[in-house]
């Protein structure tokens, strides 16, 4: 339990948490925006993060990698709005069905489970051997990510996307394509996941097949410590998509703190898993025991009558 | 004009919950029609907006409003022709979105939407005058959500979007049975005044025999899925609530009347 070692993990722990801001933004936009649960993520940022670094090693420059990673995390969510609108798949099973395939192709574009890239041979943008670097250049992107959102979110076209999740009946009657819409949602959200993915192997140096396990736990996990933490203060689109991101750092820090006080590192998933769920419950329970004094009063004089 | 012909529709078909919703109803609408519709629970009224606006398909029949063949156009599309209201207040507006959100989706009905800006500020005095001609003082609250607002101003709002583009046919489903009394008469009133100030073509279901007679220049009654009354002009202003039960021996029927 020495603290400078809980000090030195800290800068890590933001780098992560700044690319999983990225990946959790992708989450909100489905699950807030849109209001569906895609499971297509955990195929997604695997896909990103494999085609990255199989372009960086057939010697594309990063951008343009990066570039690539974002154009097949667009194609896996296109795959889930077909599967979802125009064959009317349940948007839970079709982001299953979609996370599945993209399993096998994962493996095709990485050819074994695992490809590493060594950022001594290759100019990776980021790498947790240079973690300030990291932290900087992950920044710099998730403020771009949320600048060109907020923007795309209050055009037309961005606003019909939000009507879809709002109000689907309302949407149609207002002449929207809600398929379309829909579609267009979950390509953006996959695509932003795929990117995350892409920054994630160069941090890591290596992208593996089973990368992805668990990651829409993770971005919800995000999602939802940034909502509960900064939804008094954020009310703004922009600062929503902040609060996303301070929320995958402030996640990342925690389980820095859970494991400097000694857990054994096998229980991650289960202890985000139990983070996600403690959070998803703390507004259900507010609502049903902490309502207006008034509908309390009334309920218990029901209950007393009955 | 809108032109119903031989329209059938069948729910569950095939299975114990078969029920045949429309059986060969033929309506015509002329231009400036405003045409109420009344019937029993089941009658098909509000199967037969819901048809007009392509909810669902017709089994039979076709649709054509000012001579548009609609009959097999997805819902989305015939939204630039039509305007609707709603019987549940929460339907016709997405509550997490601001008023002056909801009014721009609304102007942008039959539009292609792009990355063009999602509201200008030329539209936001647009839309202030708008609400201030509902009389709810909604033009001072542009940018609060709509969740916020009572039923009756969410369905007054939800009638100024669709009048907002100017519908070619404006789709009333029992859009103030949800409302106390008061706002109701409040919401019909303005209902009126739009329909007549703008000249809309209009089909409103009603479960209120009083404000069928009331309002508009034509009103028909539906039973089993087809038109069965259909009284307009002179007649149609003549008519008491008494006529009516008189002259088509309704009893007076729980179901059927709400006073």
């Amino acid at each position: 339990m020495n603290f400078i070692n809980l000090l030195n993990a800290l800068p890590g722990a933001c780098a992560q948490g700044l690319i999983w801001g990225i990946m959790a933004i992708g989450v909100y936009i489905t699950y807030k925006v849109l209001d569906i649960a895609d499971l297509t993520v955990d195929g997604s940022i695997t896909t990103g993060g494999a085609t990255c670094v199989m372009l960086m090693l057939a010697g594309f420059p990063a951008w343009a990698a990066m570039l690539g990673a974002l154009g097949a995390g667009l194609l896996a969510g296109l795959v889930t709005g077909l599967l979802h609108t125009a064959m009317g798949i349940p948007a839970l099973l079709s982001g299953i069905l979609t996370q599945l395939s993209l399993y096998s192709i994962n493996l095709r574009i990485m050819q074994k489970s695992n490809q590493s890239i060594s950022v001594d041979k290759y100019d990776l943008l980021v790498s947790l051997r240079y973690i300030p670097q990291a932290i900087l250049i992950t920044a710099i992107l998730a403020v771009a990510v949320i600048a060109v959102l907020y923007w795309f979110f209050g055009t037309s076209l961005g606003c019909s996307i939000r009507a879809t999740g709002a109000n689907p009946n309302m949407s149609r009657a207002q002449g929207i394509n809600v398929d379309m819409t829909k579609i267009i949602g979950l390509m953006i959200s996959n695509g932003l996941v795929a990117l995350s993915g892409a920054l994630l192997s160069q941090y890591n140096g290596f992208a593996d097949v089973k990368m992805g396990i668990g990651s829409i736990v993770i971005g919800l996990a995000a999602v939802i410590i940034g909502e509960v933490i900064f939804s008094k203060i954020f009310h703004n689109f922009a600062l929503k998509l902040l609060s996303v991101v301070l929320g995958a750092i402030i996640y990342y820090i925690v389980l820095q703190f859970v494991f400097w006080f000694g857990l054994n590192p096998d229980y991650l998933k289960l202890l985000t898993a139990v983070v996600v769920a403690i959070f998803l419950a703390v507004p259900y329970w507010k609502g049903k025991y902490f309502t207006k004094p008034a509908v309390s009063a009334a309920k218990k004089e029901d209950k007393a009558n009955a | 004009m809108l032109e119903l012909k031989e329209i059938y529709k069948t729910f569950n078909a095939g299975t114990v919950n078969e029920k045949r919703a429309i059986d060969g109803l033929n309506l015509t609408l002329e231009d400036g029609d405003f045409v109420t519709v009344i019937g029993g629970n089941g009658a098909g009224k509000s199967t037969i907006l819901n048809l007009i606006a392509g909810v669902f398909p017709v089994d039979g029949g076709s649709i054509t409003l000012n001579g548009i063949d609609m009959t097999h156009l997805p819902e989305h599309k015939r939204a630039r022709y039509l305007g609707r209201v709603f019987q549940d207040p929460m339907m016709g507006t997405a509550a997490t979105m601001g008023i002056e959100e909801n009014l721009a989706l609304a102007y942008r009905r039959g539009q292609r939407r792009g990355l063009g800006y999602g509201i200008s500020n030329a539209e936001r005095d647009l839309y202030r005058e708008k609400l201030a001609t509902l009389g709810l003082g909604l033009e001072n609250r542009m940018t609060s959500k709509v969740g916020l607002l009572s039923g009756g101003q969410r369905q007054a709002l939800t009638l100024l979007m669709a009048t907002l583009k100017k519908p070619e046919l404006l789709l009333l489903d029992e859009h103030t049975a949800a409302l106390d009394p008061k706002t109701a008469d409040k919401v019909l009133q303005l209902t009126d005044e739009i329909v007549a100030r703008d000249h809309l073509t209009t089909l409103m279901v009603t479960h209120n025999m009083k404000n069928a007679i009331q309002y508009g220049n034509r009103l028909i009654m539906m039973d089993a899925g087809r038109v069965v009354v259909d009284i307009r002009g002179e007649e149609k202003k003549k008519l008491t609530v008494h006529d009516l039960l008189e002259r088509f021996h309704i009893e007076n029927d729980r179901l059927l009347l709400s006073e």
